[in-house]
């Protein structure tokens, strides 16, 4: 891969490390309402992944999406303001935190039901085969959602129907406060694909490179042979569920051991070694992320709310 | 009299009735080594053990059918749901299963099982997570429907609900587990069915449940200071209905306005406002006001949350509406 792209993905990460620590320092301020699910830690699945795929391909993933939405391209402003809940947010103040959508860049949201969202990838897969059109889906989900119906019943239709769809489970090893060993039987995920014959694969999370390697391959698979893929990416969060989770079924020692993964620090370290970029444009780059992510806040503590007259709009075409 | 929290009453009427009778069980997610995800079943974990206080992956739909099986052969399930907001992923089971299986075997199964969880909006939660299904369930027959909206009758009616024989939906307040109020010492129990006056008024009769009750005692001090005495019907059980109690006050007060947190269209208070039109119309002097959710998904935004979900101002335009007073 040439440094650019190389260089690119690091910013991203970055981009995404940094807009999440403002949205909690925001969170904090109470200038953030609801549920808020910071996805530190993970940045490197997002940004691998989509690394991967075309623009006019799909993406569409959980409440977790704060990072999706940045890695597809959506403005950081844009996605502050949401999360502000202000009228020049991406969803008009309307979705919040859980529902970012840009149709623009065919980011499909933002889902907050456990699942519910894995069908509509599905769904969107079939379309591209309805329509003879070569485009890919990346679905992304957690680990919980790998123990829903939905999730099984969804696979089965992508292998019979053979659907141009990559699913991409995020396993941060919790569901909330559920280890996945206590709530998944079978917790090797990523053989669960054998049952519907379709590819599987194992993925480290916390390696950029890899995710985007290894995706590459799947959406080859899904674009030119209608293979649908089950990828489990192995990432760690590193702050509570959401904002209002003080995280004690974990230990201090396991998240300061998973740390040492910090897929941003260990990439950075990777460029550095290899001589792609130098320490002073990783200062330049943080000053750079840091006035985007100010200017975001500014943008959105500035706009209007949404006008009343919103409320009825958008129930109905 | 003690004064505990909505939360602790709860925790209570379960700890109770699950040293009363070993067939009771908690289920659902986070319930156990979490504590609850609104600590709700805070120490139950402790004292009942991972037998009794099951924690569970992410299935509403198969917990739920867990649930309905275990009571056909003698259990008596608690099932939680995090948020009724998931309770739509297991409707089948509530519908298709717990509602219909005594029925449909000419009696010869029950189905003693309890759903709970918080329901209604919390604090801009947005549209998949701030709903008011009552309606959904109060439609279905063989489903009961309870709705406390202070700790007395949430632990009164939980210890009732996990009693009772047939499949009761339990829905709690997001917003009022903090909430604080007395509590009767001791063992007590408040029956399914029946309504509680929670004010006594002659000018103008609200009828409201959960949340609403306390918004509508909020907007009935205020209209006191005018000279409007207003009566609050809480029906604590949505179904069956006390219709008796309702319809009482109508023909004492004729005048109603209904508060309910779920949209209006199709909403419970269409329901109550049918029954007061049908059995009661003589006696009323004015159209009953409702004061419910707008007709739209809960949007994220602060302010258009506000504008969504009923408030005291609300509450006193249709008070006031139905006195003529405008
Ligand atoms: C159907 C459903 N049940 C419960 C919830 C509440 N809930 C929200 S996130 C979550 C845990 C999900 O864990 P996982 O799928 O691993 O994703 P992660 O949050 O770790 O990214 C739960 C239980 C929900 N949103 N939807
Ligand atoms: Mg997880």
């Amino acid at each position: 891969m040439d440094s650019e792209k190389l260089i690119e993905m690091y910013r991203q990460m970055l981009l995404i490390r940094r807009f999440e620590e403002k949205a909690a320092e925001m969170y904090m301020m109470g200038k953030i309402g609801g549920f808020c699910h910071l996805y530190i830690g993970q940045e490197a699945v997002a940004v691998g992944a989509i690394a991967a795929i075309r623009k006019d391909d799909y993406v569409i993933a959980s409440y977790r999406e704060h990072g999706h939405a940045l890695a597809v391209g959506t403005e950081p402003r844009r996605i502050m303001a949401e999360l502000f809940g202000k009228a020049t947010g991406i969803s008009r103040g309307k979705g919040g935190s859980m529902h970012i959508f840009d149709a623009e860049r065919n980011f499909l949201g933002g889902h907050a039901i456990v699942g519910g969202h894995i069908p509509l990838a599905t769904g969107v897969g079939f379309a591209i085969n309805y329509e003879g059109k070569d485009q890919v889906v990346l679905c992304f989900f957690g680990d919980g959602a790998v123990n829903t119906g939905v999730f099984h019943e969804s696979l089965n239709l992508a292998s019979l129907w053979k659907l141009p769809v990559i699913y991409i489970c995020e396993n941060n090893f919790y569901g909330m406060g559920t280890a996945v060993t206590r709530a998944m039987a079978g917790p090797e995920m990523y053989l669960k694909a054998k049952a519907y014959d379709i590819p599987g694969e194992l993925v480290d999370g916390m390696n950029v490179l890899e995710v985007w390697e290894k995706v590459g391959k799947a959406v080859e698979r899904a674009r030119h042979e209608k293979i649908p893929t089950f990828l489990e990416v192995r990432t760690y969060r590193f702050r509570g569920h959401s904002m209002s989770d003080p995280a004690l079924y974990r230990t201090k020692e396991e998240v300061n051991e998973q740390r040492k993964r910090d897929p941003i620090v260990t990439f950075k370290q990777k460029l550095i070694a290899e001589g792609i970029l130098s320490e002073e444009k990783f200062e330049e780059m943080e000053k750079e992320i840091k006035a985007i992510v100010d200017e975001a806040v500014e943008f959105a503590e500035k706009s209007p709310e949404p006008p009343e007259e919103w409320l009825y709009e958008d129930v109905y075409a | 009299m003690p004064v505990i929290t909505y939360r602790e009453a709860l925790n209570q009427a379960l700890r109770e009735e699950m040293r009363r009778d070993e067939r009771v069980f908690l289920m659902g997610e986070e319930v156990g080594l979490y504590q609850g995800a609104y600590k709700v079943s805070q120490g139950l974990l402790e004292e009942f053990g991972e037998k009794r206080v099951i924690d569970t992956p992410i299935t509403e739909e198969a917990f739920t059918g867990v649930g309905v099986g275990a009571a056909m052969v003698g259990l008596r399930p608690v099932i939680e749901m995090m948020t009724f907001n998931f309770s739509i992923v297991a409707m089948d089971q509530i519908v298709n299963s717990a509602a219909k299986i005594r029925y449909m075997s000419g009696g010869q199964f029950k189905i003693p099982m309890v759903i709970r969880g918080p329901g209604g909006a919390a604090h801009s939660l947005a549209a998949q997570h701030s709903q008011s299904l009552e309606a959904w369930f109060c439609y279905v027959p063989g489903l009961k429907v309870v709705m406390p909206g202070v700790p007395k009758d949430a632990k009164g009616l939980l210890k009732s609900a996990i009693r009772d024989d047939n499949p009761v939906i339990f829905i709690e307040g997001e917003l009022l587990y903090g909430t604080k109020g007395e509590v009767p010492e001791g063992e007590y129990t408040i029956p399914l069915g029946k309504a509680d006056i929670k004010r006594k008024g002659s000018d103008v009769t609200i009828i409201a449940y959960s949340k609403m009750v306390l918004l509508a005692m909020e907007a009935a001090e205020e209209l006191a200071k005018e000279g409007i005495e207003v009566e609050i019907v809480d029906p604590l059980t949505l179904k069956p209905l006390d219709e008796t109690t309702i319809l009482n006050s109508v023909r004492k007060t004729n005048r109603v306005v209904i508060v309910e947190e779920g949209w209006e269209f199709g909403g419970f208070g269409a329901q109550i406002a049918e029954i007061i039109y049908r059995k009661a119309f003589d006696y009323i002097d004015a159209p009953i006001e409702r004061v419910a959710a707008r007709n739209v998904p809960m949007p994220y935004a602060k302010n258009l949350e506000m504008a969504t979900i009923p408030n005291k101002a609300r509450v006193i335009e249709a008070v006031k509406k139905v006195l003529y007073f405008d």
